[in-house]
């Protein structure tokens, strides 16, 4: 019960967020530059915050349905994941994939160092 | 030569009329000669189509009798190709050559096709005009001022200016069909599962759906023979029979079922497409089919909730582009994340950017439940429509697109116009229902479609509904003026 009451809180939370948030500000689109590890200039961020204020105003239509009890769809035919035999199927095939990799070393993919 | 269908260059083959060799060099030769006009091909893959053709044709001399057997055939961009770059429209995998080759590619290559090469498309198959692709835009072949569609416009504008007899497609929201619409062709996106998304570069897990662009119902029955197959390799491809989809094409159509959802006839649709549509319509009356008013009562929220859908899944898919194990990599990057953030922010279009955001926004914290559960939920009562619909009729009808092609430009500052444009197409998407976009008319010299949406797995059923069309009317065979 306790953590049936906490849930439908959570909702009513997130949807009074939705509804005083609804217009992304230039600081909500530098956050998710960075949680998408998108670089997104200065001199767009003001357009790319109208053109998702748009999209979301026409995705805000969403908010008037009632979907009490409707089991969210994640698949057309509601299939599930079908479970194959735990056995070694595919050969190794590291030297071809990384060909085409940007920047190797003994096997290695190269980045950045990390750690100091 | 180059109006024929598969149906009738694979008899002039088997025949020997012609050899594959012959019919590889004749289109090469046609898209060196033309497609500067028209931009459709990224890759050409010359010396690999002679080779695949002179292999058919002596498959062809030792009986193989294959209807696809030595036809050159052209790939969408989004299909991993062995050996040959696959850029999905975009400068993220402008130097990206696979190491494999997606199922449906194999599919082809057993079938005896030859691959002319890779299709122009909108950058990672998002977009309706093919503006967005990092290739430059596709003309379309019918008024070279308009857009040819999208994603799949170098696919339409391909066959359309008959540089290859059939190509490839994706459709997530639309991609094939309203394509296949605006460049009066036969546009055919399967059920989802029935094709294999495996070596297919996902945008939309759920959605992305590989079929094909053809000049007829018949071709598409060849084309889907050989591409539709069970895949192990593909999570959510579904193990079931693949008939023979020629089978039914000449099946009479006297008491077949029609429902014509009104939601499809409002406001937004241009009236003379809406005529050319209604006049269609009388055309399978004609035949016998029994028309019948339905409703879809959901189709308006189509549009938005794929606007999260289809982002939130973006947003997953495509954060595989890291700049470390393959694609585009940014110049000196000072820590990994700058590496991550350059080389994404360098890499990917305005279109898709957007997409990542908005997907990342819709699944970030307080904003889930809202988002994405809602537009979930609001797609199992999208798809409820269309069950509750097929209990009544055999098929839908209505229009594919608002209107016929647009002027570039007109749409591409402005995403939530561009996104309406697939207003039509979208839903069936979310069901994972099959449908195809046919021709059906013209419109200030310009094609129009009609679409026809089925029940799962009822592909023969839409084939024969538009094959049977086809046989009693012209307009899939008007050509696109000046491709000579």
């Amino acid at each position: 019960m306790v953590d049936f009451i906490r849930t439908r809180d959570q909702q009513a939370f997130s949807l009074a967020r939705f509804a005083m948030e609804n217009n992304v500000d230039r600081t909500e689109i530098k956050k998710l530059s960075t949680l998408a590890r998108i670089e997104i200039s200065d001199a767009t961020i003001d357009e790319v915050t109208n053109s998702i204020t748009d999209i979301l105003s026409l995705v805000d239509q969403l908010q008037a349905v009632d979907t009490t009890g409707v089991e969210p769809m994640a698949h057309p035919l509601d299939a599930v994941q079908r479970l194959r035999t735990d056995i070694v199927s595919e050969s190794n095939q590291r030297e071809s994939f990384q060909t085409i990799a940007p920047m190797t070393e003994d096997g290695l993919y190269l980045v950045p160092k990390v750690i100091d | 030569m180059h109006a024929k269908t598969i149906a009738e260059l694979s008899h002039d083959l088997q025949s020997k009329k012609v050899s594959s060799l012959e019919l590889t060099q004749y289109f090469l030769d046609r898209i060196n000669r033309l497609d500067s006009r028209y931009n459709s091909f990224i890759t050409v893959t010359e010396d690999q189509a002679l080779a695949q053709a002179k292999l058919a044709d002596a498959q062809i001399q030792q009986g193989n009798s294959s209807p696809l057997c030595g036809i050159p055939i052209a790939h969408k961009d989004i299909f991993c190709t062995d050996g040959v770059r696959t850029s999905c429209g975009s400068k993220m995998l402008d130097n990206f050559i696979p190491p494999y080759n997606a199922t449906i590619v194999d599919n082809y290559l057993q079938a005896g096709t030859v691959t002319l090469g890779k299709l122009n498309m909108d950058e990672f198959a998002m977009g309706s005009s093919n503006e967005t692709s990092f290739y430059g835009a596709v003309k379309n072949p019918w008024d070279i001022n308009c857009v040819p569609g999208g994603s799949s416009g170098g696919s339409a504008a391909a066959v359309a200016a008959h540089l290859t007899p059939a190509a490839t497609a994706t459709d997530t929201g639309g991609s094939i069909r309203q394509p296949a619409s605006l460049c009066g062709l036969t546009g055919l996106k399967p059920t989802y599962g029935r094709v294999s998304r495996w070596g297919m570069i996902a945008f939309a897990s759920s959605l992305d759906q590989a079929g094909t662009i053809t000049k007829t119902a018949e071709d598409s029955a060849i084309m889907l023979n050989a591409m539709a197959s069970f895949d192990s390799k593909d999570s959510t491809s579904i193990d079931q029979a693949v008939p023979d989809y020629r089978a039914d094409l000449n099946n009479s159509l006297a008491g077949m079922k029609i429902g014509i959802p009104k939601e499809y006839f409002s406001e937004g649709l241009n009236p003379e497409t809406e005529a050319r549509v209604e006049s269609a319509i009388k055309e399978y009356e004609k035949m016998g089919c029994v028309i019948k008013e339905i409703s879809l009562p959901h189709t308006h929220l189509a549009v938005p909730a794929y606007y999260v859908i289809a982002p939130a899944e973006c947003s997953a898919n495509l954060s595989r582009f890291d700049g470390v194990r393959y694609g585009y990599r940014c110049s000196d990057p000072k820590d990994l994340d700058d590496l991550y953030r350059r080389s994404r922010g360098e890499a990917f279009g305005e279109e898709v950017k957007r997409r990542i955001l908005i997907g990342a926004y819709a699944l970030s914290a307080g904003y889930y439940d809202a988002y994405y559960r809602k537009a979930q939920q609001v797609r199992r009562l999208i798809k409820q429509d269309f069950v509750t619909a097929f209990n009544d009729v055999d098929v839908i009808m209505g229009p594919t697109a608002t209107s016929p092609a647009f002027e570039f430009g007109s749409k591409s500052n402005d995403p939530v116009a561009m996104y309406l444009e697939d207003i039509y197409t979208i839903a069936t998407n979310l069901a994972g229902l099959p449908a195809l976009s046919i021709p059906c008319g013209m419109v200030n010299n310009k094609p129009v479609g009609l679409q026809i949406i089925g029940n799962f797995f009822a592909e023969s059923k839409l084939l024969n509904a538009a094959h049977q069309f086809q046989q009693a009317t012209d307009h899939h065979s008007m050509a696109a003026p000046d491709i000579d």
